[in-house]
């Protein structure tokens, strides 16, 4: 599903060059639920920019459902990313003045959905998520919870194989983080490959893989239903 | 995807009403201004007959002072001398040829509740009506034979009909003229040429004159001069005959020519005429005849006025000022949707899409600011109205295409100053900002 080959990624200032990843390797397979944690700085963030085709990288190979993804145009990546590739952030970046039903409407105005497909496609993310009785409503007449289960119906609404989620429960209380994670299981369960950053140890623990990333490398990886133990396995690309 | 983006356009207009309602202010002022210009200039400088003023021709020859030019470099009277009225009549070489003069004189009404007066006329001949595609509600022009015949036969404007015959078809009743008793033979319809191209020696915006009548009356009824009248040297003898028998120059005229074969042979004839002339001790400066169709003439008669064009290139820069606020103002506005943009990066718009979202959204100011912009020109318009008179009445109305102009120019003017922040924004890279919010 995903496999990255010895990425490197450099930000460069006038004065200052900062490696954020370096001999980047990793394989996610399809229907995975892994969750990568780190320390801050560790490069997560940037992985997850990579993987969801945000950023381009400087050196190695990022296979992406079975497409190199390394060299592709700026057009090329908006397509790849609205068609197979659903993203939920820590501050679930909805548009203020859309109702709920216009902010998971987003993805698939690009996608070229015709109205009726659309409307289906909102109705059933919506409904998915627990909110299709409030299609109306703003993002701020909503709680943070329930904003974060709108941002998840607007990455689930095109139909992706692939789920990208930056901290999905970091603005959330602990009650409602466990509420999103459990949606995300079952989602996961449902077949949708994810790939989730968290700082929060107990949530990683709940992910199928645990990947730890230092320094902009992989250092350690878990497989959580495998190994109960958490024995690490050092990945050696 | 339009329907799309032009709803997101007003929604993000109305999601920042002051910046959005400053924009449409700078756009509004600088359209305002420059149509109030641009209305005043392409009025003035309309082709009053597009539909033949390539085959009406003023026509020019020099009969003035052999020791100074009657304009400077070298120019020929703009007029020419009863004299030559006469002999180009009689010789009647173009297809169509009229000379003409204004004058003026008093009406009697018969009502004999209505007190007499003044009235202006225009003395010309038969092919007047039909050179200039005069249009007639009641009756026709007069005909050659009545020129000739220095026939009491009258065309009346409309206004002129209206104050003498309530508006009634008075063909065929009795008006009487500078003591004189004439036949109505036709009534004009509605015929406000602008400028009023045929006549340009005064008040080239002024109205067509009250009554039509034919130009051989000038001598028989000893009409006075109106417009301009220039002498390079005084009248030999005393009385109206030796006025106009004088080296003024009073008259006009024009001659319709159907092509350039036709022009060439005119030019011939006057150069002929001119020679002719000069053996008989006429015409002392050096051939200098002219032919200029409608708008050339009235461009070397300045029909544009300087002061004018030089409102219109200020007004011109005025907008360009109020563009560059326009384009500070949605860089700021721009700068605050950049969380927005990400997202819709995020999930998969083309910087394409964006750059077509936010052309519409620019679009949509540029619209509004035009519509705007509109009032304010025809608060301007009043304003100038207001302040030069009736001289100013003709120029100063906007029409359709006055109104398309100000629309294409506020779509292009706000496009073009939407380009550089709308392409800035289109480089924010998705995943900037996706994080920080």
């Amino acid at each position: 599903m995903l496999k990255m080959h010895s990425i490197k990624k450099v930000f460069r200032t006038d004065l200052v060059e900062t490696h954020a990843l370096n001999d980047f390797n990793l394989e996610v397979k399809e229907g995975e639920f892994v969750a990568v944690t780190g320390p801050s700085g560790s490069g997560k963030t940037t992985f997850l920019n990579i993987a969801g085709l945000l950023e381009t990288f400087n050196q190695g190979q990022y296979i992406l459902d079975n497409t190199d993804v390394s060299n592709l145009n700026d057009n090329q990546r908006s397509r790849i990313r609205n068609e197979k590739i659903g993203f939920i952030f820590q501050s679930f970046n909805l548009i203020p003045d859309l109702n709920l039903f216009d902010n998971v409407d987003v993805p698939l105005r690009y996608r070229g959905f015709n109205a009726a497909d659309r409307k289906q496609r909102i109705e059933q993310s919506l409904e998915r998520v627990g909110l299709q009785n409030r299609m109306q409503h703003l993002p701020s007449q909503l709680s943070g919870g329930q904003q974060q289960r709108v941002a998840i119906a607007r990455a689930l609404a095109g139909e992706p194989r692939f789920l990208l989620a930056d901290e999905p429960t970091g603005n959330l209380d602990t009650k409602m983080a466990q509420s999103v994670l459990e949606l995300l299981q079952e989602i996961n369960q449902q077949g949708t490959t994810i790939v989730m950053v968290t700082h929060d140890g107990s949530l990683a623990a709940q992910a199928k893989r645990n990947v730890y990333v230092r320094d902009g490398k992989v250092s350690e990886l878990h497989d959580v239903s495998d190994n109960i133990s958490n024995v690490a396995n050092v990945v050696n690309a | 995807m339009f329907s799309y983006y032009l709803r997101l356009a007003l929604l993000s207009i109305k999601r920042n009403p002051i910046l959005s309602g400053l924009m449409i202010t700078a756009i509004a002022l600088g359209i305002g201004a420059s149509m109030t210009t641009i209305t005043i200039n392409y009025l003035m400088s309309a082709n009053p007959i597009p539909e033949k003023s390539q085959q009406l021709f003023y026509v020019q020859v020099d009969s003035w002072n052999p020791y100074e030019a009657f304009d400077e470099p070298n120019e020929p009277p703009n007029q020419i001398t009863w004299t030559e009225s006469q002999n180009f009549m009689r010789d009647a070489t173009a297809f169509r040829q009229t000379a003409i003069a204004s004058s003026n004189a008093v009406i009697e009404p018969q009502d004999q509740d209505s007190k007499p007066f003044m009235s202006s006329i225009r003395l010309a001949y038969s092919d007047f009506f039909s050179m200039f595609n005069v249009p007639f509600l009641y009756g026709n022009g007069w005909q050659a034979a009545e020129d000739n015949d220095r026939a009491l036969v009258v065309v009346l404007s409309r206004k002129t009909n209206d104050t003498l015959f309530g508006g009634e078809n008075s063909v065929g009743r009795t008006v009487r003229i500078a003591a004189k008793d004439f036949k109505v033979i036709g009534v004009l319809d509605n015929w406000e040429p602008i400028p009023k191209f045929y006549d340009l020696t005064t008040d080239e915006f002024g109205s067509p004159e009250d009554i039509f009548m034919p130009f051989t009356l000038k001598e028989a009824l000893e009409l006075n001069n109106g417009g301009n009248t220039n002498c390079w040297k005084s009248p030999e003898g005393e009385g109206f005959k030796s006025f106009l028998l004088s080296e003024c120059v009073n008259y006009q005229m024009w001659v319709e020519l159907r092509s350039e074969q036709e022009k060439q042979d005119y030019l011939n004839y006057l150069h002929n005429y001119v020679a002719e002339q000069k053996t008989m001790g006429r015409f002392a400066r050096e051939q200098n005849n002219r032919l200029s169709d409608v708008m050339q003439w009235l461009k070397i008669n300045e029909v544009v006025a300087d002061d004018a064009q030089i409102m219109l290139w200020l007004s011109l820069m005025f907008l360009l000022v109020c563009l560059l606020n326009t384009i500070g103002l949605l860089l700021a506005k721009f700068s605050g949707k950049t969380a927005e943009i990400s997202l819709r990066r995020a999930v998969g718009a083309s910087k394409s899409d964006l750059f077509y979202q936010h052309l519409v959204e620019t679009a949509c100011i540029g619209i509004a600011g035009g519509i705007a912009g509109l009032g304010l020109a025809l608060i301007g318009l009043q304003g100038i109205k207001a302040l030069y008179g009736e001289f100013a009445d003709k120029v100063t109305s906007l029409d359709m295409n006055l109104v398309i102009i100000a629309i294409i120019l506020a779509l292009v003017s706000s496009i073009g100053a939407g380009l550089y922040p709308t392409w800035r924004i289109c480089k924010i890279e998705p995943a900037s900002q996706l994080k920080d919010q």
